[in-house]
């Protein structure tokens, strides 16, 4: 199979506290899974291990990089890990306000990653960021805006625009519909969706709301105290849940 | 009271009787200087840290600079000390009585026949040459500091070369006003590596950064940083293909000395707001007249 991601054990603690403990999985090429669970059940901690912002006591994390080498991840230098959270990743946090620069117009935040780059011409930096900007459906008009007097919505899909502008393969999502309110998060999820498919994405989305994960995840991965309890397709896991865990987190959703 | 008896506590002028060390900073302190001074100049651009003294004068007054003339003076020195261009401000007149006073050096306006140069937010209009040191005093050496304010974070930006940031600022300035905005302490890249803060310089002055035939010096009292710029290195200062950097100054010519080329102070002569405008280099002024 082509796997962008493979990871195999993968355990990290805080002292004696689990975080999470022996995690393997693999990530196809264009796949999106869901990783589901209560708070405090390691999803966090797992994404922020596979982003490398968390250091990994044991396992092995394997990346595809676009000339097709596998790169262990836990043994890269800091120079090629944060190249390639600038390039071939992005993490969407859940508060925008994590993943912007609130004092930064909108045009800059977007195009921030292609001067990091290198890239010099302010016209050209100026064109892409307004085509980021109608991508992720704001008004182009507000590209010399700060962040600040954007709504949380907006703040929302411009820190995707500003992350999906070097084109990255390999997307991590922290909770991105948190904190908003549902007819927005329907919107957004809509735009996700778009955006996943339209770019053939790899993304790996933490979340608590079984709705989100089964509008945009292929598979899922359901973790409680720190270990994965189940995994399948998403629908699989959503309309059959086999493990008691499982099975409480989907009779706990409100139904209508 | 009989000398012998004196201690070294009592409330005379302590000069006169030889208690302070040449230049006043203790020789220890002067070394320890010195080797943050070499490893600056060894990597060009680079804000090597240093244990900063407390200085007989408040911070922003150019503890930084003070102290690096300290450590790099000799008894054969001749100083000159300017305050923006000029060599007859407060900043600048204290400072030179100050190492009168702790060195007795000879002190000149003259920046040819200067050995050291101490500068407060210019470089003189007359090209330096070989041999030379200018010493610049720096409030914030941190070029990235208002845009990312963990210290932490920015050392690891420079040693990584991560200046994608530098560049936000810049497209920042051209978007709220048209043009790169920043006129003074003008972003730089040294001997394409460190980019750099040159100090409050005008923007007018980042040119002559560039090859300059003498040694510059900078330093930062209060967050205890030096760095250099040794003798013929290349600096360019950071823009966009489509908005070059440009050096900037007044479109007048200066009152007193007729100078079309120096950089300009402007001076407001009466209450209608009427203007008139003069060399900021007080000695190049001088020297026309």
């Amino acid at each position: 199979m082509n796997n962008i991601l493979s990871v195999k054990s993968l355990t990290k603690t805080y002292g004696h506290q689990i975080g999470c403990n022996d995690i393997s999985f693999d990530l196809h090429e264009g796949e999106v899974i869901g990783v589901v669970g209560e708070s405090g059940s390691g999803k966090s901690t797992l994404l922020s291990c596979l982003a490398g912002r968390l250091k990994v006591d044991k396992g092995s994390i394997k990346f595809k990089s676009r000339t097709d080498v596998k790169e262990e991840l836990t043994e890269i230098t800091e120079v090629r890990r944060r190249y390639l959270s600038r390039t071939d990743w992005a993490f969407v946090h859940q508060n925008p306000r994590d993943g912007l620069r609130m004092d930064i117009s909108a045009g800059g935040n977007i195009t921030e990653r292609l001067m990091a780059l290198g890239q010099r011409n302010y016209s050209s930096l100026r064109s892409k960021a307004l085509n980021w900007l109608s991508k992720v459906e704001i008004s182009t008009e507000r590209i010399d805006d700060n962040p600040t007097t954007f709504s949380g919505g907006m703040q929302q899909r411009l820190q995707i625009a500003r992350n999906l502008i070097t084109e990255p393969r390999l997307i991590f999502m922290d909770e991105p519909t948190g904190g908003l309110d549902v007819s927005v998060q329907a919107k957004l999820l809509d735009l996700l969706r778009k955006i996943v498919i339209g770019l053939n994405l790899s993304v790996i989305i933490v979340t608590h709301d079984l709705g989100v994960v089964r509008l945009l995840a292929d598979r899922l991965i359901v973790m409680k105290s720190g270990e994965v309890v189940e995994t399948g397709l998403t629908d699989q896991v959503l309309d059959d849940p086999q493990h008691e865990y499982t099975q409480l987190l989907v009779s706990s959703v409100l139904q209508f | 009271m009989l000398k012998s008896q004196k201690n070294k506590y009592t409330k005379e002028d302590p000069l006169e009787h030889d208690e302070y060390n040449f230049a006043y900073l203790d020789e220890q302190t002067k070394r320890m200087i010195r080797r943050a001074i070499l490893k600056a100049i060894a990597i060009p651009g680079y804000q090597v840290p240093f244990s900063s003294r407390e200085m007989p004068m408040p911070y922003g007054w150019g503890t930084g600079g003070v102290q690096v003339t300290a450590s790099c003076l000799c008894p054969t020195d001749t100083l000159k000390v300017i305050d923006q261009g000029a060599d007859d401000t407060t900043n600048a007149v204290s400072i030179r009585k100050f190492f009168e006073k702790t060195a007795n050096i000879n002190t000149t306006d003259d920046t040819n026949s200067a050995s050291i140069i101490q500068t407060r937010h210019r470089i003189p209009e007359e090209p330096l040459k070989e041999g030379q040191i200018l010493i610049y005093q720096v409030p914030i050496p941190e070029p990235l500091r208002f845009l990312e304010p963990r210290e932490t974070e920015t050392r690891i930006m420079h040693a990584l070369e991560e200046y994608g940031l530098m560049h936000v600022k810049l497209y920042e300035d051209i978007t709220k006003h048209g043009h790169i905005s920043t006129a003074y302490a003008y972003p730089i890249k040294v001997e394409e590596r460190y980019v750099m803060d040159p100090s409050p310089i005008p923007k007018f002055d980042n040119p002559k950064l560039h090859n300059n035939e003498a040694l510059q010096l900078f330093g930062a009292g209060r967050e205890q940083r030096i760095y250099a710029i040794p003798p013929y290195t290349k600096v360019i200062s950071l823009d966009f293909e489509d908005y070059p950097f440009e050096p900037m100054k007044a479109e007048a010519i200066c009152s007193i000395c007729g100078s079309n080329s120096s950089y300009l102070d402007e001076i407001i002569i009466n209450d209608k707001g009427d203007k008139s405008y003069i060399c900021s280099d007080t000695n190049y002024c001088e020297k026309r007249k």
